[in-house]
């Protein structure tokens, strides 16, 4: 598998592309840095997307870097939400580029300053994420996951309000402690893995899966605990969760779009790592109930907060956390029904949060507003936001024909299977609950007439640029690929990728 | 939980200088002045590094003179130099404040650390590189950097809470890896590295935006 060097040039891209893009960017001037955004991340998006039919169940690696069924699957939100939300950000940048064009020279200076900022993080953003699941190893994994936590740190600081400035620092804080937490995860998996690999080892993933069933279980135990914990503060998991609306509501919208969709899979790509080792060695039992515990509170909590939210944002980064705790229970359910639910879950809902985010950025780019009961009628101001952002959020519902009906469908029926009844009707009646705080509160802002509002604006609206538009519209096409007719391809990896997390060694 | 044995010079040495790296995490907690928790942390790193090279010559891994020189420079030198350097042009203030007084504080990370130190003895890890003390006095140290973390609300107090955390990590990764590949322990702590400018940047926004190094009016986001 690995002889084909084509392959390998696959993942030099993706490893060098949008570093390189990046460093562009400190150069170059508004314009070009955001074609080059675009150029980057659509040569990205087919570099992953040539990868989907190659890697099957085998291996493609190139010294550092290493990809099978289960990374691709992890590389797929990012390189999709890097495309769409670089094409977004024209949209996003251009009414301020042409604000500033007409303004002062300080003006201009200082939008210059934004723009090269956000270019420069932006795609160092992508690129650290592109990395963590091609990285061949946990150390290296957790240095990636790390690059990833300071990077959006910055991104969350760059519109420099109060409100970004606190979401920044706790953030960074919080985010680091539980980086902190999974290092010593990654440390005590290797005192594991020295019981039977040798003191000196690198730590890479295919010799360590592969004696898993040989390391002493008391190390496994408390790495994959200390893992799920410290990755998981990241991931979003209930009660390390407590940055996470605060970044997700407060950062620029192409970059909620990404953290929300992307950052938070890969951080699950980390602890499900270390599921593959911890479930050989423990067997089934131990790690899944861990992950059951974290996931039924992570949704608990989510839904009774997506019931009494307040702002556009918080209300989306509340459902983030809600489908993160899906992910966690349909993860401990372990059939391999509920697994490929689970991954096709992950491409769903970063396809559907990315859109529902870059959707919420042109409301409230357009009413000036992240108040749920200052926005009214959507659907009469914005003829094409509106409804997108609709179907968004309709598919974030999980409703059907989208993917997430799909794969939410195969998460209950995987649980079903199982015999885990208590806690597939717990998932049943908590995602109910979720569905109708978040269909209600956002019903309202597109459906209701505007005149009902407090403070009505009468003000006509008008589109945003179509560059703000044609995103939302093609997460809605991928959203209803997925769900209805997934690629024989796609199907194929899901399942590859979900027999991985079964105990299958890739080679 | 005891050994047969009685401990060798080796060992001593090492639980000795493990003791000392608790105890300058307990003074960290106890110094009011944010210079002085600054110096603490250089110091405890200086000795951080000292076990490595001890550990180096005592057990014959070569490669960790190497790792104990690289993370002497870069904790026990740029990094205090570079926080120290953003609190001189930060001058408004220079004492920290504590959620609970001092004496409270400290009860608090007693309870913490002795929880620690148990229950990882319980675990029964053990290492042939150092006594498994080594082990439960490092997991303590983490344990009371996240309650300097907690307890403190300044933005200086909570990220050298989070450097001093990352030295009881590599206080643990001495005890439990010590034969990780040199270029992975590099790249840790460069990524410390990155992460310490990181920190320095936002805590000048911080203090560009509020004029204060106080964390305590940093409750906008709620709910």
């Amino acid at each position: 598998m690995s002889g084909v060097p084509f392959l390998d040039v696959l993942l030099l891209v993706l490893a060098l592309l949008p570093v390189a893009a990046a460093l562009a960017s400190v150069v170059l001037p508004h314009r070009a840095a955001a074609t080059l955004s675009l150029v980057a991340g659509l040569v990205c998006l087919a570099a992953v997307l040539r990868l989907v039919p190659a890697v099957g169940g085998g291996v493609v690696a190139v010294g550092f870097l290493r990809v099978d069924a289960l990374s691709v699957v992890f590389l797929l939100p990012t390189a999709f939400l890097y495309a769409v939300a670089a094409a977004f950000t024209i949209g996003y940048l251009g009414d301020e580029a042409a604000q500033a064009a007409r303004g002062s020279a300080a003006e201009r200076r200082e939008f210059g300053r934004y723009s090269r900022l956000f270019f420069v993080g932006f795609n160092a953003f992508a690129w650290s994420m592109f990395c963590a699941p091609m990285a061949d190893g946990l150390a290296l994994l957790w240095i990636a996951v790390e690059v990833t936590t300071v990077i959006s740190a910055l991104l969350v600081a760059l519109d420099n309000t109060e409100g970004a400035t606190e979401a920044a620092w706790k953030y960074v804080l919080i985010a680091s402690c539980g980086l902190g937490i999974g290092l010593l995860a990654t440390i005590v998996m290797y005192y594991a893995g020295a019981q039977s690999l040798g003191q000196s080892y690198d730590l890479a993933l295919q010799p360590l899966i592969g004696h898993a069933a040989a390391l002493p279980a008391t190390p496994v135990r408390l790495a994959f605990v200390l893992a799920v914990v410290g990755f998981g503060t990241k991931v979003g998991l209930v009660p390390m969760h407590t940055w996470l609306p605060d970044a997700h509501a407060e950062a620029p919208t192409p970059v909620s779009a990404l953290l929300s969709g992307s950052l938070l899979a890969v951080s699950l790509y980390a602890i499900l790592r270390y599921y593959q080792v911890a479930h050989v060695t423990l067997g089934d039992a131990f790690p899944q109930r861990v992950l059951l515990v974290f996931g039924i509170a992570s949704l608990l909590l989510a839904a009774l907060s997506l019931l009494q939210q307040n702002d556009l944002k918080r209300l989306l980064a509340y459902s983030s956390v809600e489908h993160m705790g899906i992910l966690a229970i349909g993860v401990s359910f372990g059939t391999p029904l509920a697994l490929a639910g689970v991954l096709l879950h992950v491409l769903a809902h970063a396809a559907a949060k990315g859109n529902a985010f870059l959707g919420a950025g042109v409301l409230v780019r357009s009413f000036q507003t992240k108040s749920l009961t200052r926005i009214r009628g959507a659907i009469d101001r914005l003829p094409w936001s509106g409804p997108l952002f609709l179907a968004s959020v309709l598919a974030l519902c999980a409703l059907p024909p989208f993917g997430l009906f799909r794969s939410e469908f195969e998460i209950v029926a995987g649980g079903v299977d199982s015999t885990r009844d208590v806690p597939t009707a717990i998932l049943v009646v908590l995602v109910t609950l979720a569905f109708l705080g978040l269909l209600g509160a956002v019903a309202r802002l597109v459906l209701t007439p505007a005149s009902t509002a407090p403070a009505a604006s009468t003000a006509r609206g008008r589109e945003p640029s179509v560059w703000m538009v044609t995103p939302v519209l093609v997460g809605v096409l991928a959203l209803l690929l997925l769900g209805v007719h997934p690629p024989a391809d796609l199907d194929a990896l899901l399942r590859a990728a979900a027999g991985q997390l079964g105990g299958v060694v890739a080679s | 939980m005891g050994g047969q044995s009685v401990p060798d010079l080796f060992d001593g040495t090492a639980t000795t200088i493990a003791v000392v790296v608790l105890l300058l995490e307990f003074l960290m907690l106890r110094s009011a002045l944010l210079r002085a928790q600054v110096r603490l942390y250089a110091v405890q790193s200086l000795v951080v590094s000292v076990l490595a090279a001890v550990v180096a010559g005592g057990r014959g891994v070569p490669e960790l003179y190497a790792l104990a020189a690289v993370s002497f420079a870069l904790k026990a030198v740029i990094v205090p130099w570079l926080i120290l350097r953003l609190m001189r042009d930060a001058s408004t203030e220079i004492a920290g404040s504590g959620v609970l007084g001092v004496a409270s504080e400290i009860m608090v990370a007693l309870v913490v650390a002795a929880f620690g130190f148990f229950t990882v003895n319980v675990l029964d890890i053990h290492s042939d590189v150092l006594p498994a003390s080594a082990l439960s006095l490092a997991f303590a140290v983490v344990l009371v950097a996240f309650v300097l973390i907690i307890m403190r609300r300044d933005v200086v107090s909570q990220a050298v809470g989070f450097f001093s955390l990352e030295n009881g990590v590599s206080l643990v990764s001495l005890v439990v890896a010590a034969g990780m590949p040199l270029i992975l322990e590099v790249a840790f702590l460069f990524d410390l590295l990155v992460a310490v400018v990181v920190f320095g940047v936002l805590m000048r926004v911080h203090h560009g935006r509020t004029r204060s190094l106080s964390t305590a009016g940093l409750t906008r986001l709620r709910g």
